[in-house]
């Protein structure tokens, strides 16, 4: 493989393409309207046949105009669909751009079949070319495509930043920015405008099956990833960038393992995309299936140390020998759990130096002895409150109090110390040891 | 018509010359031209009618129950999604020696892919935060991304060239030749069988989710065959319709079926027929203008049948909605004239029997009845006039400013002012309504209350003493000024 | 999570894993109506949670036959999901319900239930009858058609809530009132023996609200037991006989007579459980 000037432009072009698709598609993700993206971007069809069966050029102002029109009778005719013919809004999105995409293939058979303007340029697009097709920028030789998405790119930049404020709150709740003084309505149908701005502006290069994935799947991973608008509308724009720029790098490498030139650039960008987002639906660091699998476990075996304390705290409070141990054996048997868990458990213990193992087998040390104190403080409290509060008899108390302990933060130990004044012993005539903390 | 195509699917060799080429200029050539393909057409003409025909048949019996489950842009992913399992079926049977290019094996990878999109979606929206749109969007954008890249790499393949594939992208339905026909025929006789074997289960599904769950049917399997059956008349959709229009056969025949009854069957088997003739009517006109891409012809027949069924539709029409809001209005103006009159007479005159009111020939001045609503001149006039049609008040011939209400207007009018305030006292006892507000409340009802209502009012108010008499007003009537 | 139990009983020195495992005591269950063998209705250790954080905490319950039970508590207490725990609608995190002493998917037919009314799309192109027809789906069974008699039957559900004249008409040409009507018929045509209502008082007419007290009478008259998820405390004695106050734990439940009086009511309403509701967000990881 070799990296000639042109996959640099090519990148350079994507990279734009996808930024600002993905700057907007936040917006689209958060409003739960990402289909209006697809919609729009299908439906602009007939819009840019029209401008092009007007003007005779493909790179014109008309198009824009056209294109932005048809984005916004898309939203629109949806709304009157939804609304005059009580069609379900999804149901009505349907109808509206599958009808005006069918509109604009015919238009574009019928009116300029015999021009360069055919569906699968717009489905598809041809970054490949993109490049070649060259303008003159204050004596810049710059590919057309790149000067133009920079345009837009800036364009949407200056659209977000402007509006961050009016975007976020008729995101969140449109009711509310109404009552606010901000025109929620007015806010979406500046949206879908410049959704089908940046469509129109993008298709040419990279195609409308590629602007859907650069609105839709960024976001998507950026919300994933963040709670904050601002860190997800910076993260989906990394990540857009990201797959534009291995996405071509895919394109042109590996089709060779399996014997092959390359292959559409667009089509292995969307690709890449969804294999990045693959990978954070995964990896996310608070959202992802595997930080949530990791965090289940890491709880359960904080759980499992702490019942490993409390159990020994309880022997010991019996009095029955000076000074009580369990073996492993002993252990395992009263906590019900598998070997691996209780090692790992063990060994944590030991090396904060909660647990010491003599010959008798396992001990509190006095770090453990204070940590057990409050769990089974917690523990005490919590039945008294149940006890006080409900109507369980005494046998019911002790499992439920069994589970909460291990969420009983000083606080709420405290609070709850408040809600039962402060009792000396629960409902079992248990002692509960005062608090550790003084 | 398909000389052209050079596809490999073309057996029947038609000699149905170049005549169709939207070369018919004159009307009355092409009005015979389409019925000459409608009802009898050559052979081949014949197989791309009736596969349409029978797949739009077939997409809107489905697409009813995707419509009402709230599914419908499922069908979209789902659509998408097809195209990567064709283009790997196409480079599995090309590694496999085959031509790569026989229709059951592709659709069998579109089927696959179709379902692999279904349960990506299903994945998506159940282990993150992220909606199902959101997750639809991807899934459809992803796959049919990769599903371009794949076609990039079968246009190097040197056993032959994608433009075979291609069509499944937009549709030609003249390569359909007759196995493609049976399996069309095939998948439509399942759907059929399904949706009237599970009628009741699938409405039930799609009307309360909770309550079939709680008597036990299995509504994850439900979903799953519904949106198998889906796939199913997709991927056969592909070949005559293309993928990215394939949808519009499964959401616009059910959304135009809609307009026309308010009950599931009607419903389903209307839509079934609204496809079947978007699938005939498409596929005649597209058979005399094969310069124009067959798939887009059909969706718009079905739009145009959309079109027509959103504003002239017998249930849920635009029209015979206004019809009815049109209608209330005017019963609504005519209740408020005969109210304003009646109550004009009452602020004067103590006593309420007909015979004294009419007796003292009291008439009320079009100046008084104007200020006791926010009505223009204009309006009042033309009340009015309907009133005088309807015999319930009659003008002065010779000042046409006065205004005096029949026996009959007499008596309606005392019924209504009696209806406005039976609901008035109840909206102040009942409803904690503060009476200064209970007026506009009250209007907005009273033209809706029924007899059974009324009767009910009367009971719950305890107002048997002075049955039937008009109540008197809860609050101050305003603008109550008479000459 | 360790199943030790050495708070109740005192703990050998020498453990071991029988003398620890917990042995729930049957005999003190609170809330045993009549002594019948069988309840109809009976909940066992009843945790119910969403992503971790419990909405139901460890319910216990057995209710009495052919009594009307209000399931009372403040919003949020965990009142609909009560009933769909029991309906399996929902996942449980654990615990047992039983219907006369066999779990739900076992006596589907002898359950009756009544839906939210937002819970569904009144626009759907079905009848009043259509709806009430669905009641007798269980026992018609997989493909077969709605026969005459299970129309018959719709029909007289439908006229026992007052409804005959508006069998044909489309649902969403009812009022708020005669949809709730119509659910009510459809889960009386479901013939069961334990009826769930969930919040069927919410915003009816006055007319409606008769109606619905006396089909619950009437169901109580012919020996059925009817739970109902009820908001309005003015109306609680004078439609129920037993009560359940719920905020996320059973504050208390028994006959209407003992139960129902202003500390319980303090405690279920009185804002005093915010601690449940903290050590709630604890155990979902929610941060404070």
């Amino acid at each position: 493989m070799t990296w000639l000037e042109i996959d640099t432009w090519i990148v350079v072009i994507a990279i734009l393409c996808a930024v600002s698709c993905s700057l907007l598609g936040n917006f689209l993700v958060l409003r739960k309207m990402s289909m209006m993206g697809d919609a729009i971007s299908h439906a602009v069809l007939p819009g840019l046949a029209v401008a092009f069966i007007l003007t005779e050029t493909r790179a014109s102002f008309t198009m824009f105009v056209g294109a932005a029109i048809v984005g916004l009778l898309t939203a629109l005719f949806t709304q009157w669909v939804h609304s005059f013919g009580k069609v379900d809004g999804g149901a009505a999105m349907g109808v509206v751009f599958t009808s005006l995409f069918a509109i604009g293939l015919i238009l574009i058979k019928a009116g300029a079949d015999h021009v360069d303007l055919d569906a699968n340029c717009v489905l598809y697009g041809s970054i490949e070319l993109a490049p070649l097709d060259k303008i003159q920028i204050l004596g810049w030789d710059l590919p057309r495509a790149a000067f133009v998405m920079g345009l837009i790119l800036i364009l949407n930049m200056v659209f977000v930043g402007v509006f961050f404020k009016e975007l976020r709150i008729s995101s969140f709740d449109p009711d509310l920015a109404t009552t606010l003084g901000i025109n929620a309505q007015l806010m979406h149908y500046l949206l879908m405008a410049m959704v089908a701005i940046t469509t129109v502006a993008a298709f040419e290069a990279i195609g409308s099956i590629l602007v859907i994935a650069m609105l839709i799947v960024p976001a998507a991973a950026a919300h994933l990833l963040t709670d904050r608008l601002l860190h997800m509308i910076l993260a989906s724009a990394v990540f857009a960038a990201i797959s534009a720029g291995l996405g071509h790098l895919s394109a042109i490498t590996l089709p060779r393992i399996i014997g092959f030139e390359d292959t559409n650039t667009a089509g292995m960008i969307a690709t890449m995309s969804g294999v990045l987002f693959a990978f954070v639906v995964i990896l996310a660091p608070r959202y992802g299936i595997l930080s949530k699998a990791l965090h289940r476990l890491a709880l359960n075996l904080r759980i499992l140390r702490e019942d490993i304390l409390g159990l020994l705290y309880r022997v010991d409070e019996l009095k029955l020998v000076d000074r009580p141990a369990m073996t492993y054996r002993q252990l395992r048997e009263a906590l019900n759990t598998g070997p691996i868990q209780l090692q790992l458990a063990l060994r944590r213990l030991r090396r904060s130096g909660r647990l010491k193992v003599t010959s008798r087998g396992y001990e509190l040390e006095e770090p453990g002895r204070k940590r057990a104190q409050q769990i089974i403080r917690s523990h005490r409290l919590w039945e008294t409150y149940l006890a006080e509060h409900f109507a369980l008899p005494l046998d019911h108390i002790h499992a439920p109090a069994e589970r909460v302990e291990h969420f009983i933060d000083q606080q709420m130990q405290d609070d709850l110390a408040l809600e039962t004044s402060t009792p000396t012993s629960d409902p079992h005539g248990k002692v509960i040891p005062p608090t550790t903390n003084s | 018509m398909g000389t052209a195509h050079g596809s490999p699917h073309i057996h029947v060799n038609n000699e149905m010359a170049g005549g169709f080429v939207g070369t018919a200029s004159e009307a009355e050539g092409a009005i015979q031209e389409f019925l000459e393909i409608a009802f009898v057409p050559e052979f081949h003409t014949m197989l791309v009618v009736l596969s349409t025909l029978i797949l739009g048949a077939a997409a809107g019996m489905i697409g009813t129950f995707l419509l009402l489950r709230k599914q419908s842009l499922m069908g979209d992913a789902l659509s998408h999604a097809t195209l990567p399992g064709i283009g790997i079926a196409f480079m599995v049977m090309v590694a496999f020696g085959g031509s790569g290019k026989n229709m059951p094996g592709l659709l069998i990878g579109a089927a696959v892919f179709g379902l692999v999109g279904a349960g990506s979606v299903l994945f998506i929206t159940r282990n993150t935060r992220l909606k199902s749109d959101a997750a639809l969007g991807i899934v459809l954008s992803v796959y049919f991304g990769l599903g371009v890249a794949l076609l990039g790499i079968i246009q190097q393949m040197p056993t032959g060239s994608a433009a075979g594939l291609n069509s499944f992208i937009y549709g030609k339905p003249s390569t359909v030749i007759i196995e493609d026909l049976y399996l069309i025929a095939g998948v439509a006789l399942a759907v059929t069988i399904v949706c009237t074997l599970l009628f009741k289960e699938l409405a039930l599904l799609c009307f309360d989710e909770c309550f079939a769950s709680a008597q036990g049917w299995p509504i994850t399997r439900l979903d799953a065959s519904m949106l198998a059956l889906a796939t199913a008349v997709l991927v056969i959709g592909l070949q005559a319709v293309g993928l990215i229009l394939v949808i519009a056969m499964l959401i616009i025949p059910p959304a135009a079926a809609r307009f026309w009854t308010e009950k599931l069957k009607p419903m389903m088997i209307g839509s079934a027929v609204i496809g079947a003739l978007s699938g005939w009517f498409g596929a005649v006109i597209s058979a005399m203008a094969t310069s124009l891409p067959a798939g887009a012809v059909i969706v718009l027949m079905a739009t145009t049948i959309f079109l027509f069924s959103m504003i002239f539709g017998s249930s849920r029409g635009i029209l015979k909605q206004a019809m009815g809001q049109y209608r209330l209005r005017r019963k609504i103006g005519h209740q408020h004239l005969l109210r304003a009159c009646y109550e004009s007479l009452e602020s004067r005159i103590e006593s309420v029997a007909d015979e004294v009111f009419l007796s003292k020939g009291s008439s009320v001045t079009f100046d008084s009845l104007l200020s006791k609503r926010s009505w223009s001149p204009k309006q009042l006039r033309r009340l009015i006039q309907r009133s005088t049609k309807s015999g319930d008040v009659t003008s002065h011939p010779s000042t046409e400013n006065e205004i005096r209400l029949t026996s009959q207007g007499l008596r309606e009018g005392a019924r209504l002012v009696r209806n406005h305030r039976l609901w008035e006292i109840y909206l102040i006892t009942h409803a904690d309504i503060a009476p200064s507000h209970v007026d506009r409340d009250a209007d907005q009802i009273e033209h809706v209350l029924d007899s059974d209502l009324i009767e009910r009012l009367e009971q719950l108010l305890d107002t048997h003493g002075a049955a039937k008499s008009v109540p008197a007003s809860p609050h101050e009537l305003n603008g109550g000024a008479v000459s | 999570m360790a199943k030790i139990d050495s708070d109740k009983e005192d703990v050998p020195v020498q453990l071991n894993a029988s003398s620890l495992a917990p042995a729930p005591d049957m005999s003190r269950r609170i809330a045993t109506g009549d002594e019948h063998p069988v309840c109809p209705l009976s909940i066992h250790d009843m945790t119910v949670a969403y992503h971790r954080k419990p909405v139901l905490w460890d319910i216990d319950l057995d209710m009495p036959e052919g009594k009307l039970i209000g399931i009372v508590g403040p919003n949020g207490a965990g009142k609909s999901t009560l009933i769909k725990a029991c309906l399996d609608l929902i996942p449980k995190a654990s615990g047992l319900v039983s219907y006369y002493g066999k779990p739900y998917s076992k006596q589907r037919g002898l359950v009756g239930y009544v839906p939210q009314r937002e819970s569904v799309d009144w626009d759907f192109p079905v009848s009043a009858l259509d709806v009430v027809a669905m009641g007798r789906y269980g026992k018609i069974g997989w493909c077969r058609p709605v026969s005459k008699a299970h129309k018959k039957a719709a029909f007289d559900a439908l006229d026992r809530v007052g409804l005959a004249d508006y069998a044909k008409r489309q649902i969403s040409q009812l009022s708020g009132g005669q949809q709730q009507r119509v659910f009510l018929a459809r889960a009386l045509a479901q013939e069961a023996k334990v009826y769930f209502m969930d919040e069927p008082f919410a915003a009816v007419d006055a007319a409606t609200e008769k109606a619905i007290v006396q089909i619950l009478h009437d169901l109580k008259s012919t020996g059925r037991t009817t739970l109902v998820v009820h908001h309005d405390l003015q109306t609680v004695r004078e439609y129920f006989d037993w009560v359940v106050l719920l905020n996320m734990r059973i504050v208390a439940a028994g006959p209407v007579e003992e139960v129902f009086s202003q500390e319980n009511l303090q405690k279920t309403y009185g804002g005093k459980l915010t601690l449940l509701d903290q050590a709630a967000q604890a155990m979902a990881g929610i941060k404070q």
